[in-house]
């Protein structure tokens, strides 16, 4: 298991008028990990997750993408980046086939004349990949043809986390991907989750839902009034702890954390020790 | 994943389109005319409202321009309003309210529909207001004061006669008509049958169609007529480009020999006349009918006079380049000088 | 390679991925149902009336699609993506007396051409307040038509001109086949039916529009500039409605601001009775194309028919809120 930092923000702060959304806020993860993102309701997750994934501009702070100093103006950026973000819903469109969702806004048109002059997709080329793609998955649908709104929830989440797991090259975020799903179809996109992680693209999993975060999480942000107030292990701390430092019941400082590197240290080489493999 | 019906805003959107496309959106916007300059007796400080029908219509706009030169002539400020189409009373009842509000002295309505106004007029009478129809009757017909008016129903039986005296021998006939709830369309169309001396179901009538009395409807309803019935030799038209297209319908299907006869009198459909389209043509009047109205206002007001109750005739001509004996006519030529709208 | 993924046999996924010829697929989908009710019409014509079914009034009908129908696949466009176009009409009216009127005393490849800049200028209008302003498609629409209306009678002075260059009435002529006259206008009609099919359907272009009706913000997530999308969606359909007013200069050889009073709400009906989506993103103009003959053939028919003119607007009615109500139906089931 390396140890490489792939993702590191230190001392993010936002603020809107007299609200703080987010207050000096750290953020580390590293690569071939899962990284689970808890926090209350208002704590301030999602604004953490948009500045990380250039949804919006963070007042002060800085954010280093493989040891190399980013700051995203747009998602688009981010995108290009190499992040790639699923999100509960809308992420998809439903009256199109599984191809072209996977596709989506990156078709790709045939070789020669067919594709510069008749500008012509090359549907064959992306359906055969996109059948490859979800085959390594372990998706499994009828057909790759089939549109979006034929198949279930699950599925549908299924398609959107197969299409940024095709498309991103550093990293994928998943903001609540399983917040509309039933307990089978839940444990289809985690499962899922977990194979993308294998196949060695970290993942951010923000989530409300604990179990799901123990199940799959080799790390836990846990996020508390617009800052990280604890990084630790998910085999280091129970749930009911997790669940005490989150809401504020118990100190940070009672549960054990995870050491990273401060922000004077080289990003890309952080001194963060590890708690043993798993 | 759940997906909200977005689509319940276009159903509502579309519905709500079709709607606002049949019924209202028009304006009733109040103009008031020329300065106040008084030249003659009676002027004073009068003020009229005329409340005008589609005047995407040139028919429409001669008459409602005729009836506003006649009272700017006089010296009076006028109040216009006007509806997008038939059918499309509710825009004049609100510009009759907001007439009666303005204390107008008398009202010259083109109506929208013969009911759906006789609440507002009577409004308008009772506040002291004359009020005069142009161009159609509401019912029953002593609402208004009084109506100046094409008697439809003459106007078809001239066609009807002359295509008796001049058409085809032996007849086989095509309708085309506008919606036959309007009544100027039902008096033409029931006037050409009584002219013709024939009745609703003939067996000289092939077929009928609807148009909107417009040359492309008329073009379209003629060329299916034609097709189901390829002997058709006689065509009543409800006005002039619904028979101008009817004739490139006939043209295009390589007939000769079809007899068109149709109602109005516009210059362009005299036009038609002249160039052997049209066989003959039923004239109407419109500036004559605005300009009555305002003439029998002036006597109202003048001394109190009311016009004569009921429909007083404009006038209508029968315009043809072959004339038959025993029925009054007029040429192209006669026509062309005495035409409303564009030349 | 984990056991999950051991357990994907390949075939399951082979069944899809298949190459199939792009015409092959604009015929597929959702044309089926319009081409059955289509195909139903005909016959019932054909066997109740005597005249129907013969070449020249099958001709016949293909002409009295064309102007409608070509308005139609503008339409389309807009419709795709959950838009709706109510100026359709009143665009092509504008360009075909801006036409006349310049065709009377000019150069008549001039008038042409001014027509087409008027209609994609009117498209453009449309567009950028769809796009850059947010406004919604119904509202902007209806404005512009309204304008139009007023705007066709101020331009000419309610005077319609009639249209005597061979250029401009090109479009009704054609060839003889079979006693049978097939005009270029059909052969235009048509022609761009096959070319949006194929623009929709295989090109990123098409895909774009399909994913912008479907789902904005995925759109938006995934990088597709959604605004310049919408913009170029209603500046395409001006063009495709300057074709429409060339057609029509040549099928009624006139240049009438009051012409084709019924040719709006047509349109839409043909998109709709052609089995695309009023809320975007599902259909296309290969059943418009049907949705069009749909409507023609029930006006037609009925007059062979012998049926009160009346009744084509019930059955056409009828149509509208059936197609609607299986578009509703359809997306209701399949999203559960």
């Amino acid at each position: 298991m390396t140890t490489q930092t792939v993702l590191q923000a230190r001392g993010l702060s936002k603020r809107y008028g007299h609200v703080v959304a987010m207050a000096d806020c750290d953020f580390d993860l590293r690569a071939g990990e899962i990284l689970g993102v808890i926090g209350d309701n208002g704590a301030g997750k999602s604004t953490l997750i948009k500045a990380l994934t250039g949804a919006l501009v963070p007042d002060t702070g800085v954010i280093h993408l493989n040891g190399e100093p980013v700051s995203f103006r747009n998602p688009l950026e981010a995108r290009r980046a190499g992040i790639e973000t699923v999100y509960q819903e809308l992420g998809v469109a439903p009256a199109l086939e599984v191809s072209q969702n996977l596709f989506l806004g990156r078709e790709q048109r045939r070789p020669g004349l067919r594709g510069s002059l008749f500008r012509q997709l090359d549907k064959p080329a992306m359906r055969r990949a996109s059948a490859e793609h979800m085959a390594d998955l372990g998706i499994r649908i009828q057909s790759i043809r089939q549109r979006v709104e034929t198949l279930s929830g699950g599925q549908r989440q299924a398609v959107a986390v197969a299409r940024v797991a095709a498309w991103a090259t550093r990293l994928v975020v998943m903001d609540e991907p399983t917040a509309a799903l039933g307990v089978r179809e839940t444990h289809q996109v985690l499962d899922l989750i977990l194979r993308v992680r294998d196949r060695g693209l970290p993942v951010v999993l923000i989530s409300h839902d604990m179990p799901n975060v123990f199940q799959v999480a080799d790390r836990i942000h846990i996020h508390r009034l617009g800052r990280r107030v604890a990084l630790v292990n998910t085999g280091d701390v129970t749930m009911d702890d997790a669940v005490a430092v989150m809401t504020g019941a118990r100190s940070p400082a009672d549960v054990p954390q995870v050491q990273v590197s401060t922000p004077d240290e080289d990003a890309s080489s952080p001194k963060g020790t590890d708690h043993g493999e798993r | 994943m759940k997906f909200v019906p977005r689509g319940r805003v276009a159903l509502a959107t579309a519905a709500a389109a079709a709607l606002m496309l049949t019924a209202a959106a028009c304006s009733s916007s109040s103009t008031p005319g020329g300065s106040s300059s008084t030249n003659g007796g009676a002027a004073g400080d009068v003020t009229i409202g005329i409340v005008n029908l589609n005047l995407d219509n040139p028919f429409f706009s001669t008459l409602g321009k005729g009836t506003e030169d006649a009272a700017k002539a006089l010296g009076w400020k006028v109040m216009t309003a006007a509806a997008k189409q038939p059918g499309d009373s509710a825009t004049q009842v609100t510009a009759i309210e907001n007439m009666i509000t303005s204390k107008v002295k008398a009202i010259v309505l083109t109506p929208a529909s013969a009911t759906a106004l006789n609440d507002a007029v009577k409004k308008a009478r009772d506040a002291g207001i004359l009020v005069i129809t142009v161009n159609g009757t509401l019912d029953p017909i002593d609402t208004a004061d009084a109506t100046y008016a094409t008697d439809n129903v003459q106007a078809g039986k001239l066609i009807g006669q002359w295509a008796k005296a001049a058409g085809p021998a032996d007849a086989s006939i095509a309708l085309l008509d506008f919606d036959l709830s309007d009544g100027p369309a039902k008096g033409r169309h029931d006037g050409f049958l009584a002219g013709y001396g024939i009745a609703e179901n003939a067996s000289q009538v092939a077929g009928e169609a609807l148009t909107k009395g417009t040359i492309d409807t008329g073009q379209s309803a003629m060329e299916n007529l034609l097709s189901a019935h390829p002997g058709i030799n006689l065509v009543y038209t409800i006005n002039e480009p619904a028979a101008h297209g009817a004739s490139t319908a006939i043209q295009a299907a390589g007939k000769s020999g079809v007899t068109i006869v149709s109602v109005d009198g516009a210059c362009s459909g005299v036009q038609d006349v002249k160039d052997g389209i049209i066989g003959a043509t039923a004239m109407q009047f419109p500036d004559r009918m605005g300009s009555k109205a305002v003439e029998a206002i002036a006597t109202f007001l003048k001394d109190g006079t009311r016009p004569p109750s009921g429909v007083t005739d404009s006038g209508t001509e029968l315009i043809t380049d072959h004339a038959v004996s025993g029925l009054a006519s007029q040429d192209s030529t006669w026509g062309l000088a005495h035409c409303w709208g564009q030349k | 390679m984990t056991p999950a993924t051991a357990r994907v046999a390949a075939a399951d996924l082979d069944t899809g991925v298949g190459s199939s010829s792009w015409w092959r697929v604009a015929l597929t989908g959702q044309v089926t149902g319009p081409l059955a009710a289509l195909i139903l019409a005909v016959v019932i014509f054909s066997t109740t009336t005597e005249n129907f079914f013969s070449g020249a009034n099958l001709a016949l009908v293909v002409q009295q699609s064309v102007v409608v129908g070509t308005l139609a696949i503008g339409q389309t466009l807009v419709v795709l993506t959950a838009g709706i176009d109510l100026a359709c009409a009143a665009i092509m009216v504008m360009g075909s007396v801006v036409i006349g009127r310049i065709a009377v005393s000019g150069n008549v490849w001039l008038a042409l051409l001014a027509g087409v800049v008027v209609t994609v200028l009117l498209g453009a209008v449309n567009g950028s307040l769809v796009s850059l302003a947010s406004l919604p498609p119904f509202i902007v629409t209806l404005g512009v038509l309204t304008a139009l209306t007023a705007g066709a009678r101020l331009f000419t002075d309610s005077a319609s001109y009639p249209i005597k260059s061979t250029l401009l009435t090109a479009l009704n002529h054609g060839p003889r086949v079979g006693g049978v006259t097939i005009t270029y206008g059909a052969m235009a009609w048509i022609g761009l039916t096959v070319l949006m099919a194929y623009a929709l359907t295989q090109t990123k272009w098409g895909t774009r529009i399909y994913t912008v009706g479907d789902n904005p913000h995925a759109a938006e997530l995934v990088g597709i500039n959604v605004k310049r999308v919408l913009f170029g969606v209603y500046v395409v359909a001006g063009l495709i409605y300057a074709i429409a007013a060339w057609q029509a200069l040549g099928r009624t050889p006139t240049a009438d601001p009051a012409g084709y009073p019924t040719a709006n709400l047509d349109s839409i009906t043909a998109v709709v009775i052609g089995g695309t989506s009023l809320f975007g993103g599902r259909g296309g103009v290969t059943g418009t194309l049907v949705g069009t003959l749909i409507v023609t053939v029930l006006q037609n028919g009925l007059t062979h028919a012998g049926i009160d003119s009346l009744y084509q607007q019930v059955a056409t009615g009828v149509l509208v809120v059936l197609a609607v109500a299986v578009d509703r139906l359809t997306r209701t089931r399949q999203s559960r």
